[in-house]
């Protein structure tokens, strides 16, 4: 293990800024599941598949309609918008019958039924598009930056405030927070729970679809891919506290650069460790999290 | 009719299947379906019994693949007692984990999620560890004698693996009639009402996840000696975690023939598939995962439950209280 | 009095910087029934929590039967004979009434047949021998609350904390409930309850502890409490007592 004097700044820095940018896009995933949390209160075991179904959905948009994934984000995040609103009214919130148990095992069962049928459709091979620009840098001083890393960076911080400013002006969006505080008293105001809890649902799953296209340039497609995003999602959101936006895009950039130096000093696999035992020690010590409200 | 009668029908039935037919394919179905009704007993004990959701059952089958494997791959151990000492593992991480989430008070999805992470970062570890093999993952040497626990034929194999399961049935069904059983049921149904009434409520989990963990554990050994590899994606995937709940679940939870009701289930679905579809992979966990949905929504007492809703007399259920026909006072 | 069953000694629990319970110190007497009254917030479940173990004192000492019991978890106490109910019930939803009462009976029965059998015995103790194998998730408010009693009862305790065991019933259920607690300390168990159904408060309690804002502000037989000018404040505002007093003494001319 090399000290930390042996490596060069400008590496390092490297490393960092592209963790920052990185952690962008964990942080635009965590993002989903935290709303989903925070308003539902159910913990989405789903999530990590339906991102594979988006990157799926992005690969082929750039296959058969020739788009190229920045373009596609916009249909596909409403796409998978109405796609997670309808999961959410139609599956999740009627099979469940209100209980914690039920949706654990109901999301769960939704994650391996999308995960297989995707398997079962396109194989266990991976797959990758390849862009005129994937490989292009942007030069900052001694550090290269990849574009794409560059433009999904600026892509989600207007995702977070467009999400930011939605949830504060527009009526939907103070309904979904009116839940989320209070759901028997927003009911009593004559809030259609179960059409804010749809949306929010369809909100976080838009989020993936977003990022799906934000990573397709760079990365590979296969039908497991979306799972290693999730846990490191699941580990934002413990971090940042269920239900903090905040807190997940504090979280999200945080656990990108820890990612980005760990895999430098240990290597790709013992990285991935680090953040699962992250994950496991908040938990254990502290699962409401740094910004969270008792869980 | 008692449970115990129905379970020991069950168990005389699958007795009977080696005299009925000599087909190698049918032993071999119903022995790795055997194995997942081993590895979801374990699950109830903890999930169906004590309401507490694991998501990664793997870790522990995991620990008693790699721990037989290893013994004798890299220590000479005898087989049979490397079968112990697996179930041993497994029972020691099942404490260890237990202690940590349990003194925490996790609960619910958060345990289901730290459960899940603790499965991952096994299987990470076991993909790079010289001790697993690394990569390449584990191979015990063919060596067919039975002091080697291999056999020649299949039929031994099946008369173990019944024989475990027969003792996890025994195991669930001890724990049933135990007062053991009644205060992990009420751990289940209400925490701070158990407390109330005296129930230690961390203690009873805890021995709860040692029980699941070791006969979890136990099909993990058995997996090892019968397919003779193991790696880390076969000990520790998502692949044995998903049917280990799936198959309780869909049985009957907190049911002692639960398990194995819904392992025959998911089993012989996924031979349907199969058939439909070809080899290609992904289809029969499809199924599964709708059968989950469709269970939850529609059947949240899993088939005991059906039977026993239509079948007054078939007790199936785990309620304390004693039948109709068997009380003392009107 | 004789070495009282239950001493708390200057209890005081903080929530950050709430006080719930302030300095509470009092003394309940083997078998009688002590009523704790006070308006809504003043610390009342707060100090039941914290007697049964559910929530540890941030000061003070409690005693129960001359031992010290501060900061014991609730199976514990409950294993030394103190039995609560809780003020919002709470059953064991998915088992019936009687595997209900059966998990309390099994504390000092370890067989299943005889915790069954005196589990059958509690429940045509409070009234519920018919319903023994209704489910609990089926149960009418008044025939809940008989099952929390019948729960608390199982474990065979000394000390019975009930937790407005008679919130939420009608008159005439009360009517029928009040009976019942009278004959569940005429069999030897102490009891104190949190009330605010006055009439029965009246005829049941020996002594009432009356708590506002956290603090003990009286405490007596019901009539002395009853004409308390500081308990009437509590309930009605300052000033209520000299107000009601005035009142009183027009309607006396």
């Amino acid at each position: 293990m090399t000290a930390l004097g042996m490596l060069s700044p400008a590496i390092v820095l490297s490393a960092v800024l592209n963790g920052l940018l990185m952690g962008a896009v964990y942080a635009l995933v965590a993002l989903g599941l935290t709303l989903i949390y925070g308003v539902l209160h159910i913990i989405n075991f789903a999530h990590g598949a339906l991102l594979t179904a988006a990157m799926f959905a992005a690969l082929f948009a750039h296959r058969l309609l020739g788009l190229d994934p920045y373009v596609a984000a916009l249909p596909l995040s409403i796409s998978f918008f109405a796609l997670g609103y309808a999961l959410q009214r139609f599956v999740i919130g009627p099979a469940s019958h209100g209980r914690d148990e039920n949706y654990l095992l109901i999301t769960l069962g939704l994650a391996v039924v999308i995960e297989n049928a995707l398997l079962y459709a396109f194989r266990a091979d991976t797959r990758t598009i390849t862009l005129p620009y994937a490989f292009d840098v942007l030069e900052a001083g001694s550090v290269f930056l990849p574009v794409p890393r560059v433009v999904a960076f600026a892509v989600v911080m207007l995702v977070a405030l467009l999400l930011w400013l939605g949830m504060r002006f527009t009526d939907t969006g103070k309904a979904i927070r009116a839940v989320a505080k209070e759901k028997l008293g927003a009911e009593l105001a004559g809030i259609d729970v179960a059409h804010i809890y749809a949306v929010t649902f369809g909100i976080g799953t838009g989020c993936l679809a977003i990022a799906a296209c934000l990573l397709i340039p760079t990365y590979y497609v296969n039908p497991q891919a979306g799972n290693a995003f999730v846990l490191i999602a699941f580990t934002i959101v413990v971090l940042g506290g269920m239900g903090s936006v905040a807190g997940a895009l504090i979280g999200g950039l945080g656990v990108g650069v820890v990612e980005s130096l760990s895999g430098l000093y240990l290597g790709e696999s013992l990285g991935q460790i680090g953040i699962f035992i992250i994950l496991i020690l908040v938990l254990l010590l502290r699962p409401s999290g740094l910004f969270g409200a008792r869980a | 009719m008692s449970s115990a009668t129905v379970i020991a029908a069950a168990v005389a039935l699958l007795a009977a299947v080696p005299l009925l037919t000599a087909s190698n394919v049918v032993l071999n179905f119903l022995i790795v379906t055997l194995m997942v009704a081993l590895v979801g007993q374990g699950w109830n004990v903890l999930g169906g019994y004590g309401g507490q959701y694991s998501f990664g059952h793997s870790a522990f089958f995991g620990t008693g693949a790699f721990a037989t494997a290893i013994m004798q791959v890299r220590y000479g151990i005898n087989a049979w007692a490397a079968f112990c000492m697996g179930i041993a593992a497994g029972a020691l991480l099942g404490a260890v984990i237990g202690a940590l989430c349990f003194r925490s008070g996790l609960k619910g999805a958060y345990f289901a999620l730290v459960t899940l992470a603790f499965a991952e970062v096994l299987r990470i570890i076991a993909s790079v560890a010289p001790l697993t093999g690394a990569g390449v993952g584990t191979l015990i040497a063919l060596d067919l004698r039975p002091e080697a626990f291999q056999f020649r034929s299949r039929l031994p194999f099946y008369w173990i693996m019944l024989g475990l399961v027969t003792l996890s049935l025994v195991i669930a069904r001890l724990i049933e009639g135990a007062r053991f059983g009644a205060w992990l049921i009420a751990v289940r149904e209400n925490e701070d009402a158990a407390r109330a009434l005296g129930v230690d409520v961390t203690r009873i989990k805890l021995a709860a996840m040692i029980i699941s963990a070791a006969i979890a554990a136990a099909g993990g050994c058995f997996y090892a000696q019968y397919f003779l590899f193991v790696d880390a994606g076969i000990a520790y995937g998502p692949w044995i975690s998903v049917q280990a709940l799936l198959a309780p679940i869909i049985g009957g939870a907190g049911t002692a023939l639960g398990p194995l009701l819904g392992a025959l289930v998911i089993k012989t679905l996924g031979e349907l598939t199969k058939l439909v579809a070809g080899d290609a992979p992904g289809l029969d966990l499809v199924a599964f995962g709708s059968i989950l949905i469709a269970v939850v929504a529609f059947a949240p007492r899993g088939i005991a439950g059906l039977l026993s809703a239509s079948h007054d007399r078939l007790r199936l259920g785990s309620t304390l209280e004693p039948p109709a026909t068997e009380r003392a006072d009107a | 009095m004789p070495e009282p069953l239950l001493r708390v000694e200057k209890v005081s629990k903080h929530f950050g910087g709430v006080v719930a319970v302030d300095r509470a110190s009092f003394a309940i007497a083997a078998g009688h029934i002590t009523a704790l009254i006070g308006p809504n917030g003043a610390g009342k479940t707060t100090l039941f929590s914290i007697i049964a173990g559910f929530s540890p004192p941030s000061e003070g000492r409690i005693f129960y039967a001359g031992a010290e019991i501060t900061g014991e978890p609730p199976h514990r106490l409950a294993r030394r004979g103190i039995a609560r109910t809780f003020q919002i019930v709470q059953p064991f939803a998915g088992l019936t009434v009687w595997d209900n009462i059966a998990i309390g009976s099994h504390l000092l029965r370890p067989a299943r047949a005889d915790a069954l059998a005196a589990a059958a015995e509690t429940a045509q103790l409070v009234g519920l021998g018919e319903l023994v194998r209704r489910p609990a998730a089926s149960l009418t408010l008044s025939a809940l609350k008989r099952l929390e009693l019948a729960r608390a009862l199982a474990i065979e305790p000394r000390l019975l904390l009930l937790d407005e065991v008679l919130a939420g019933l009608n008159p005439c259920e009360i009517h029928d409930m009040v009976p019942l607690i009278r004959d569940i300390r005429d069999r030897g168990v102490t009891i104190v309850l949190i009330e605010h159904v006055m009439q029965a408060v009246m005829s049941l309690a020996d002594e009432v502890l009356v708590l506002a804002q956290g603090r003990i502000i009286a405490a007596g037989s019901p009539q002395a409490i009853a004409s308390h000018p500081r308990v009437i404040e509590a309930y009605l505002g300052h000033g209520a007592a000299a107000r009601l007093h005035a009142q009183q003494q027009s309607y006396d001319r």
